[in-house]
């Protein structure tokens, strides 16, 4: 009987595909977040599958810190037209003027912060009733906690001690006018379980995830990729460094780690054998508080 | 390599989350860096030991009170399996988040205190796993090092918990003997409890046998989505695109749509897009049918020679989850999968009392997890097998119309037998 037995993968390929035809079902507007990362990636590939030979229903939305990689922003638009999704962008330095918002300062301004203005405001502009997030809960111990139907109050709060119950594969998306639900298909994947993904189904990445040349700070023991955004010290040396991005967020939060992985088999070997999370590994942002996460969810963060 | 879905469950302080970490710890599970994390945060703590719950107690609510509110995932793999565990609360008034990580479960773990033995938790978990019919039930009985690991002590457990499970029905069931603070029979065989000749916890995880767990019997198929591109050269595709909840499905199959009750064929079956002979169960995939019929999200596809019942009255057991009763005469809508009906909960026959087991009357409302057999009235015909044939289409949750809270789990009981 084993032709009738699908592996992880499978598996997890179909807990996903049968979420996204749950959106597309349950909701009148609904938007994928589109970071550029390679969650953001395995969700495009994912949500194609599930209405091939149709197009896929709901705009691609990007909320550009304009701290970005120029090649995951090149990559964002040739995927956009391959697949031939509408890709909405909106700009956190659109909202920084017109709010009048103070921009964070110190060293490696993040705007990481500052996005959840952006997307609020994308979604009161287009009524968006529902986003579609790329998170997973093997990042982050507050993301292991929250439901796939994830429902926001009007101001985009998450209230960890009243989630809906979430039974069998029975996806309650109900909500009243005002609210939004943020639904997240790769809730069940493990970093591990993407990068098998991308090489099982020969997705493409931008050029970033393998092993190239680039100018670093070394700040911590991290490795942070030269930009025009970081503020450089006296003290810091720059220097030249074989690096690959393991997450793709803003330059001036994401850490490279030195890497000679230039393919995908050996990218993953080298995830196999680390000894640090992705986000202990390549966020800059995430250690100031144990709940920093919990707190930004709760105020309207992804 | 395959995949194992457990959750922890069991009294407030059972030591569930503790036992997690301890799994995680002990199997090279967790990296540096989260390490580096947790004895930051138990450096606070008076022992010094370093507090394996905090790993999945995850909330800034839950590490202050030193509780699980709600479920946590985990992942992780050995050579020979991977794991998603729930981690679940087991203060009752958490009772619906262990549910909801229940609910998708190949496999539960509860935890008993030697020191308190079977008690109410332990007793309303296990009418949980038995509702639910998870396949496959471990009891653990931790906190050893605090009995002096007494055999005596732990095979009156045992004895006590047999009688549990006998008038639950539980069947397959696995006791281990634990101490998940100092890992005892958790990865490795404890050198304390020499006396126990099983298997240690994660070694019975990756060996327990799980395949046999779906349905490949009794094709169902309910339609999610209707794929419609309407382009120049698919001018006329229409594809129905759903999970197989059970079974498997072949081109040519005769076909009944339900509950319109039309005969059609499969025409062509597709997966991701592309073409393929036949599918299963769970896959998520796309119908087209011989000939154009009227079918809409909710509507069923099954194999002509293998109908499941179709009516709008079901009796049901249903697990209460929300702080509001249920409002007798209120309408809810029953989401059964994909298809969403009016009902109105009719006739409720008894509640299961927690501690004696017993059916019981129900007195006034049916409160915050309570179970109680019913009748449900819908709308509109539902098309649906009992839980404990077919589980994916043996259940439905209801949803408050104004709150739209899902207040509910609805398992439909076998048909009555016909005189
Ligand atoms: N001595 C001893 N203490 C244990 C053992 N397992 C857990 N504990 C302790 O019991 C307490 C509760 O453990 P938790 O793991 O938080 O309990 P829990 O079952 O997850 O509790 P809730 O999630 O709130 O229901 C902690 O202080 C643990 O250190 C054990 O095997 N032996
Ligand atoms: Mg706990």
């Amino acid at each position: 009987m084993s032709q009738y037995r699908l592996n992880y993968l499978e598996q997890l390929e179909a807990e996903s595909i049968h979420i996204f035809r749950e959106i597309a079902a349950q909701f009148e507007r609904p938007a994928l977040l589109f970071s550029g990362g390679k969650d953001s990636i395995t969700m495009v590939h994912l949500a194609k599958k599930a209405f091939a030979p149709g197009k896929i229903p709901f705009p691609l939305v990007h909320i550009d810190t304009g701290h970005n990689f120029p090649e995951a922003l090149e990559f964002r638009d040739w995927l956009a037209n391959e697949v031939g999704a509408t890709l909405i962008v909106r700009k956190v330095e659109d909202t920084i003027k017109q709010r009048n918002l103070t921009e964070p300062k110190g060293k490696f301004p993040s705007r990481n912060w500052l996005q959840t203005y952006t997307l609020l405001d994308t979604i009161e502009e287009f009524k968006f009733d529902c986003c579609i997030g790329g998170a997973r809960r093997d990042e982050e111990k507050a993301r292991a906690k929250e439901r796939i139907f994830s429902v926001r109050d009007e101001f985009g709060q998450w209230n960890p001690k009243l989630q809906r119950p979430e039974l069998w594969n029975i996806y309650n998306g109900r909500i009243h006018k005002g609210e939004n639900v943020r639904v997240f298909p790769i809730s069940n994947w493990t970093e591990l379980d993407i990068w098998n993904y991308i090489r099982a189904e020969k997705i493409d990445l931008p050029s970033i995830y393998f092993a190239h040349e680039r100018e670093v700070v070394v700040h911590e023991g991290q490795l942070v990729a030269l930009s025009e955004y970081v503020k450089l010290d006296d003290t810091d040396t720059v220097i030249k460094k074989k690096v690959r991005y393991r997450t793709v967020g803003d330059m001036t939060c994401t850490a490279a780690v030195e890497s000679n992985a230039n393919t995908l088999d050996e990218v993953i070997n080298e995830i196999i054998s680390t000894k640090i999370s992705e986000r202990g590994e390549t966020r800059i942002d995430d250690k100031v508080t144990e709940a920093a996460m919990e707190d930004r969810k709760k105020n309207g963060y992804f | 390599m395959d995949l194992l879905r457990f959750i922890t469950a069991g009294s407030v302080d059972d030591g569930k989350s503790t036992l997690i970490g301890r799994l995680l710890y002990d199997s090279k599970n967790i990296l540096i860096d989260q390490l580096e994390q947790l004895e930051k945060s138990t450096k606070n703590r008076a022992d010094g030991e370093i507090d394996l719950a905090l790993l999945t107690d995850g909330l800034r609510a839950e590490r202050e009170q030193g509780i699980t509110i709600d479920v946590a995932y985990r992942y992780f793999t050995t050579p020979k399996r991977k794991f998603i565990i729930a981690d679940a609360p087991g203060h009752v008034q958490y009772t619906r988040n262990m549910i909801t990580g229940a609910s998708n479960a190949n496999l539960i773990i509860i935890l008993i205190d030697a020191r308190l033995g079977v008690i109410e938790q332990t007793r309303r978990h296990s009418i949980i796993a038995s509702l639910l019919k998870i396949p496959h039930v471990v009891v653990a009985i931790n906190k050893m090092d605090l009995i002096g690991y007494s055999q005596d002590v732990y095979n009156n457990i045992v004895i006590d918990y047999a009688e549990v499970a006998t008038s639950l029905g539980l069947k397959n069931i696995t006791y281990i003997p634990i101490s998940a603070l100092n890992g005892d029979n958790i990865v490795d065989k404890s050198e304390q409890i020499d006396w126990y000749e099983g298997k240690p916890l994660l070694e019975f995880l990756e060996e327990v046998e799980i395949n046999n767990d779906i349905n490949l019997e009794n094709p169902r198929f309910q339609v999610q989505f209707v794929i419609r591109p309407q382009t120049e050269d698919l001018h006329d595709y229409r594809g129905y695109a759903g999970k197989v909840i059970s079974g498997i499905y072949k081109t040519g199959d005769k076909v009944t749509v339900l509950p319109a009750g039309i005969e059609t064929s499969i025409a062509k079956l597709e997966v991701g897009g592309k073409e393929v002979k036949e599918v299963f169960a769970p896959q998520s995939v796309t119908i087209q049918l011989a000939d154009d019929i009227d079918i809409s999200r909710g509507d069923s596809i099954v194999r002509s020679t293998d109908i499941p019942q179709a009516n709008n009255e079901v009796e049901v057991l249903m697990c209460w989850l929300d702080d509001k009763p249920l409002q007798p005469g209120n309408k809810y809508y029953l989401q059964h999968n994909s298809r969403l009906v009016r009902s109105v909960v009719r006739n409720i026959e008894y509640k299961l009392d927690v501690n004696t087991l017993q059916k019981e009357a129900v007195e006034g409302n049916v409160k915050l997890n309570e179970v109680v057999k019913a009748t449900i009235k819908t709308a509109s015909p539902l098309v649906f097998d009992s839980y404990q044939h077919i589980s994916g289409t043996g259940s439905a949750i209801l949803v408050d119309e104004t709150s739209n809270s899902t207040v509910a789990a609805v398992l439909f009981a076998p048909a009555p037998k016909k005189e």
